[in-house]
């Protein structure tokens, strides 16, 4: 199955990347080419969709610690969705859990970062 | 008679798109197997994590060698046998001779792949053999 990849960016300057179907090591590089792509156009503040995500291992996992290392040296943020148990179970066994902030919605993520600012 | 331990093995060339098939067979055979729906999705993730880190292996190493997985419908387990033809592969390792380079390049030096296996399967065993490195992962089945 393909990986489909597509971004927009909100009026409080987050850029929302809807991903769906499976990140592997066959399609995860599709996802870290619009990372990078993101980051050298000046998109800094991330906030990866995974709701429609089928499947992830550990080179996806590799893929976003990538780009949060690369917004990061930006002051950037990049957090994610998802609800999924086993996508998030994932995340809990490799410990990212604590690295990424995980969120239930576009919406909650949105309302977290104003109450940062 | 049936034999007790059924065995469907596969090879396929190191390319990352096999991945995925390896994975859809590994599942399809562990759920005829017995192997309780609440596991195939762990049995999914850990075969394509081992599936993964011997392409890349290969990839770097021995292009034209075959990964090998097999599949032993046993009675009381289910077992996957990954193999990969890499000698001096160093299955833990990172950022030293024989790591493949593309997986470094996506999973940075976290080697996320282990953790995964370690934390999905029910029991995993990694030896490393001088024709090779051989990832054992068993999960229990039922039978009816």
């Amino acid at each position: 199955m393909d990986l489909k990849v597509n971004d927009y960016t909100t009026d409080d300057d987050l850029t929302v990347i809807n991903v769906e179907g499976e990140i592997d090591v066959y399609t995860a590089p599709k996802l870290r080419e619009k990372l990078i792509d993101l980051v050298n156009k000046g998109k800094y503040h991330l906030l990866v969709d995974m709701e429609k995500v089928e499947f992830l291992d550990s080179t996806g996992l590799g893929v976003l610690v990538g780009g949060l290392k690369r917004v990061r040296a930006h002051d950037g943020s990049l957090e994610l969705v998802c609800t999924q148990e086993r996508i998030l179970k994932i995340f809990r066994i490799t410990g990212l859990t604590k690295v990424f902030g995980i969120f239930d919605s576009v919406d909650d993520a949105r309302e977290h970062r104003k109450k940062q600012k | 008679m049936a034999p007790e331990t059924a065995m469907v093995e596969l090879t396929f060339s190191p390319l990352p798109a096999h991945v995925r098939t390896a994975r859809l067979i590994a599942t399809a055979v562990a759920r005829r197997g017995g192997v309780e729906e609440t596991l195939l999705d762990e049995v999914r993730l850990a075969v394509g994590e081992a599936c993964s880190r011997a392409v890349e292996a290969h990839r770097q190493q021995c292009p034209e060698e075959p990964v090998r997985v097999e599949l032993r419908d046993g009675a009381d387990r289910f077992e996957v046998v990954v193999t990969d033809r890499v000698p001096d592969d160093d299955p833990a390792g990172s950022g030293v001779p024989g790591t493949p380079v593309d997986l470094v390049e996506l999973n940075g030096d976290l080697n996320l792949g282990f953790a995964v296996i370690a934390g999905l399967a029910d029991d995993v065993d990694i030896a490393s053999t001088p024709s090779g490195v051989e990832i054992t992962m068993s999960w229990p089945v039922k039978k009816d």
